[in-house]
This record gives C-alpha cells, structure tokens and sequence, in this order.
C-alpha cells in the first residue's frame, strides 16, 4: 500500500499504541482516519524514550506499565489495516524492543500486520544495512529522521534510503509543543528537496490548524503527535476518539 | 567462553567492540558526534593536547596516584599479594576527574561555553562540575532524584562547585534516567552544549575516547608493578558499572594473556530482574540490546522494556554496561562476576580496618572480590583491585546500613 498525501498539507497522527489501552488506541486511530489523517504512526511505547518530550514519555510508561508489548502493537496494526484498507500504516518504535523480537522476524511481522512502513527513532542511515534489507525483503517503507542539524551529505544518504516519506524534524529539540514553526523546518524542507521526490513531512511540536497550515507553505505533510497524545491524557477512554476526530477535523 | 551472539543489527565501521558499540541516537545529536569524533581525532594527535591534559593530570589532579601493597589486608587473607591502586586519591576523590578533565579541555578547544552531564553516585558530576569552575564553563549535571537522596554530600558539593544539578525524577530516577535527561538536553541545545558523559558506554565516540582518558591507570600500574614486583600481576580485579574504571585498569594488559581481568558487577540483593545490575550473569536478564546509544548487554524483559536495577552503590545501578567490555566478556579475554550489597559493606568495614582506607561502595565491589579470591591464590600470586574512589561520599548510606558493631564481629570473621 503506498503512502499518499492525496490533499496538501497531509496529517500524520502519531498515538502511542496502548495509552489509555489497546482498543481506545485503535478507536482513536479509525476515528483520526475518518476525520482526515492521511498516515497513522503507532508508536510501540519503550520504557526509556530519549528522543521525546514528557508528554509522549508519560503515555510510554503508562503503556508499559499496562504492559504492551510490540507483540501487541503489531495485533493492533493488523485490526486497523483490516478495518481501514486505505490509510497509512506507520509502525514507530525505539530498536531495543525490534532488536529483543529480531529484525527480520520484525520486520516479517510488520508486513503480514499490513504496515507500509517503519520508523526507528534510534536508527541511523548509517547503522542500516541489515534493516533495510529486511525493509525491501518485505515490501516495507523505511522512514528516516532528518533534523535541521544534518549536514547535506547526510541529508541525501536520508533521502536515498527513505521511502513512503520523508520525516523532517522542524527542530533541534524532543516532541513537544512551540509557539511557532521555526524558519529551521522551511530550511531543512528546501535541503531535502536537492535530494528527493519524496513526500516530506515535517513534525516535532505541529499542535494547531494555525502550525498546519505554515507546514503547508512548504511541505507535504504536517506530523501530529504530542498534541494528540496530550489530549489523550486529559480525555477519557470513552471520550478520547471523539475528542481527537474532532481536533484532526479542525486541522483542516 | 560463551559463544558469541549473532545480532540483529547491522555492522557499521564506526566504534565497534566487536558487534558492539556504533551510533544508536536520535538523528539530531549525528552531527554533533561527528564534530566530538573529528575534534578528539585531531586532539588526541596534538602535542600541544596532551601535554597540557597531562601536566593538569600531574599538578592539578596528582598522578600518578600511588600502587600500594596492601600488606596487612595480605596477611590476613594468607594468599595473594595484594595490591591497590589508588584512583582514590585524586582530586575529587574518584577516577572519574581522568576523563572529565580530559573531555573539558576538548568542550573548550571547540568553543563550547556550556557543558551538560549526568551522575550517577555524584563522582563524575563532582568531577565535572569541577573542570568547569577550573575552565570558567558552565555546568548543568542531571542525576536521579533516588541517587539525590543516597549521595546528598555530592550534590552539595556540585551546587558549592558552582554547577547547577537538576533532579530527574522518570524510571528508577537513577543513572539511566539521568543519562536519558541529559540526551534530551543535549538534544535540544545542540548547537552550543558540550556533553561529558561520563562512562565508557554511549554513542561512538564516546566508548573509545572515555577509555583513552582512563587509560593512564594501566599504563601507571604496569610500569609500578613491575618496578615493585618484578613481574606482571597475576589478576586485576575492578568494579563495573559503565565499566569507565574499570576499562582503563584492563586496557593495556588486553594484550598479557597471563593476566587475568576481573570485572565485579552489582548483584545487589538477588538475581530477579530489578534487584540488582549485572547485566552479565547467566540468571539475570542481561541480553544483548539497544540502551542510550550503544548496543552492548542490557538488562530487560522479554519485550526488550529496560529493566529497573538496584545496588547500594550509585554508581553501579545501571542497565547496560560499556560496549567494549561486552566484547571482553564474549570472548572470554575478561571474566565479570557480582558480588551483593552485603558484601561490599562488609568490604568496606575490613578495608577501612585492616588498612586505614575507606573505599567507595562501587570500588568495595572489587574489594569483596579480591577478599574471596586472595586465599585461593598462591602467595607467590599478585592482586590488583583498583580502588577507583574514596568513600566518604557514602557515609549517610554507611550509617544506615551498618550496624558497626556487628560490623566488628563481621570484619574480624573475613
């Protein structure tokens, strides 16, 4: 399944699979799907998230603490294929997890789940032989990190070995809110147009229809994460689906 | 020997011990490890570097330190010589200043004004905050609120030192969480932010550079060894928790097969998962992983979530351990061992008793080992424990957890 971006900007919703639980997770996502999100990003949630803000911290480890596994994660990618043929399916996790499973049998797993691609926070091109090996055995989209830091040279080893799109980070920093989208992100964009066709999305503290549309002047698609998550928190289960259709709604 | 594991990672070229080690981070902080990786190439090839790093280790933090027979200690256990070698004497009280110092002079030879680092016992953000009043830098350190609380008087003396310590209260609110925050920070101030990290673990370059700056602990003890001996040591014994202390008591004898090396681990009070942190030990749940940076052995759940750990000692209670000596553990060049809670406070009553020294918990780890293992050495057998600090950060920790005269009866009975 290819990812698209059928109207600009795009939304990718990013949820931490298993905050508040499992079925709430998928309830959240099938209502994100049918209120507007182009991809949805299922974060497999790790114990010790280094490269996030402590709103998507908290929902980690109230997840591990329910005891979500990437087992679990994987069971859930499966049920939203199954229930939405024609979104995006994003699996996002930190390694250790995909290690301790074995990145082949991940990988296998996420394909037979009918997710189109995978993100690894903590996975460098560098690092990435066997992983995108894996990836193209599997027909699976490799989705890299680029940041406003990377130097050109690393920019266009990025975009080479991304598929699906390509997520640029709008700043240095973890997930969490800002005021404005920084001039880093519009930079960052036209860097990566020198090296790729690729969609680009752009994400790390995107909370409001006002960010959305600033991501749209130069990007594909805006990436929502803390925002949602955070709403997440102070909803409840019940509420939670309504409450986040309602928000990707209004992004538009 | 254990077989060696196959990974499930890729083999880049860059920083690898064997499988492990290389770069595991978020892609924001690569092109600040590039920069650390092209500045230390350049600096540990300057003349210039390296003399100005060791005249301040020689006059500002008194290396060498001493290799002392421990001859009392000796008599008492009717086996091995044993031998100390003093990394307790520095200044700051621990090895960890070798390194701090060394990463500060490189922070200040590429311009960075603010340092950043984390702290597990207090000794490295003691160390740190130190080199940055003695270099005019700023200093944020991040420590686990639970090792706030166990090593109070090192905080104390970060905040006397000028640095500002921020108290991280996520997971354990131990090393691993503080190592986690200050990531983050780095993470964030990028741009302008030195991080000293201060163990022999995390992201390329950071395992190598942090072993080259406590290297000069076994260049000094071979040479004094065989000045006071005549002969190379017949087994160095070192506590591990990164493991900085102790890759820099092994490293130059990697290549003396005859030597043997010793790592001790955490084993805190048992082996369930949570109660202790040896991550090598076949009953523990130590598995090769992916923990802030580094792929080495990790202790975790069958879910690849990172387990919580315990020791009396701060600066032991982390999951993972410094790649290098994952490698040293595969393939059998080094053994690693753990000894409880218990025995280290028993340790440290018989060393403070026998020889008037007073260990830090970490460094009673070894300590505990060297006092099994003596009496079943021979007498012609020579033991060398690097005591990698002093203990008088630990008193609170010692006042609640002995009772001395028990004590008394406990040491007589070593």
């Amino acid at each position: 399944m290819p990812i698209e971006f059928k109207k600009k900007p795009g939304i990718v919703a990013y949820l931490t699979a298993g905050d508040p639980d499992l079925a709430t997770t998928r309830d959240i996502a099938l209502a994100a799907i049918d209120n507007g999100a182009d991809v949805i990003e299922l974060g497999v949630p790790f114990s010790d998230p280094l490269a996030d803000g402590p709103v998507i911290q908290r929902a980690s480890e109230r997840s591990v603490a329910l005891g979500t596994t990437l087992t679990d994660v994987l069971g859930l990618a499966k049920e939203l294929r199954a229930a939405r043929p024609a979104a995006g399916l994003v699996l996002f996790s930190y390694l250790n997890p995909v290690v301790r499973m074995g990145m082949k049998t991940f990988c296998s797993k996420a394909a037979e789940a009918g997710a189109d691609g995978v993100l690894l926070t903590d996975m460098i091109v560098e690092e990435a032989g066997e992983y995108l090996e894996a990836m193209h055995a599997h027909k699976l989209a490799p989705v890299f990190l680029a940041a406003p830091t990377s130097p050109d040279a690393r920019l266009k080893a990025i975009a080479n070995a991304s598929e699906g799109f390509v997520y640029a980070i709008s700043r240095v920093g973890i997930t969490g809110t800002q005021q404005t989208i920084a001039g880093d992100a519009a930079e960052l964009v036209s860097r990566l147009r020198k090296f790729t066709k690729l969609p680009i999305a752009v994400g790390f503290g995107i909370s409001n229809a006002e960010h959305v549309k600033a991501v749209g002047e130069f990007a594909d698609a805006a990436i929502i994460g803390s925002a949602l998550v955070a709403l997440i928190e102070k909803s409840t289960p019940a509420e939670a689906p309504a409450a986040v259709g309602q928000f990707i709604a209004r992004l538009r | 020997m254990s077989a060696a594991p196959t990974t499930n990672l890729p083999k880049s070229v860059a920083g690898r011990f064997g499988i492990y080690g290389g770069r595991y981070v978020p892609e924001t902080l690569m092109a600040a490890l590039e920069e650390l990786e092209a500045a230390y190439a350049q600096a540990k090839d300057d003349p210039t570097f390296q003399a100005e790093l060791s005249d301040l280790l020689h006059n500002y933090c008194g290396r060498p330190t001493p290799l002392y027979f421990a001859k009392r200690l000796t008599e008492q256990l009717g086996g091995a010589k044993i031998y100390l070698k003093r990394e307790d004497l520095l200044h700051t009280g621990a090895h960890k200043i070798n390194n701090a110092l060394g990463q500060g002079l490189l922070a200040r030879r590429m311009g960075k004004q603010r340092i950043i680092a984390e702290t597990g016992a207090g000794q490295h953000g003691v160390a740190t905050a130190t080199i940055c009043a003695l270099f005019g830098l700023e200093c944020v350190i991040y420590m686990g609120e639970e090792d706030m609380r166990r090593q109070e008087l090192n905080v104390y003396r970060m905040r006397l030192l000028g640095a500002e310590v921020r108290g991280v209260s996520a997971g354990s609110a131990t090393l691993k969480d503080a190592i986690s925050e200050a990531m983050r920070d780095w993470v964030t101030n990028v741009r302008t932010t030195y991080y000293i990290l201060g163990s022999a673990l995390g992201a390329h370059p950071y395992p190598t550079m942090v072993r080259d700056f406590h290297r000069v602990i076994s260049l000094e003890a071979k040479a004094q060894i065989l000045e006071q001996e005549g002969k190379l040591p017949t087994a160095i014994v070192a506590c591990v928790g990164g493991g900085s202390n102790a890759i820099g008591a092994f490293y130059e004898f990697i290549p003396d097969a005859n030597v043997e090396l010793i790592g001790v681990e955490a084993g805190g009070r048992g082996t369930a998962l949570g109660q202790h942190a040896a991550r090598f030990q076949k009953v523990g749940g130590g598995v090769p992983g992916v923990l802030q940076g580094t792929y080495s052995y990790v202790l975790q759940d069958d879910a690849g979530q990172i387990s919580l750990t315990h020791s009396v000692s701060a600066g032991l209670d982390y999951a993972s351990v410094g790649p290098e000596h994952a490698m040293l553990h595969d393939s059998g060049r080094a053994s690693y061992v753990s000894c409880s809670d218990d025995a280290a406070l028993k340790a440290t009553v018989t060393l403070a008793r026998t020889e008037g020294i007073l260990p830090a918990l970490e460094s009673a780890h070894a300590v505990a080992e060297a006092i099994r293992l003596a009496p079943t050495m021979a007498k012609t057998d020579v033991l060398m424990v690097n005591l990698s600090g002093r203990g008088d950060k630990d008193m609170g920790i010692l006042s609640k957890e002995l009772d001395l005269k028990g004590a008394v009866a406990n040491a007589d009975r070593v």
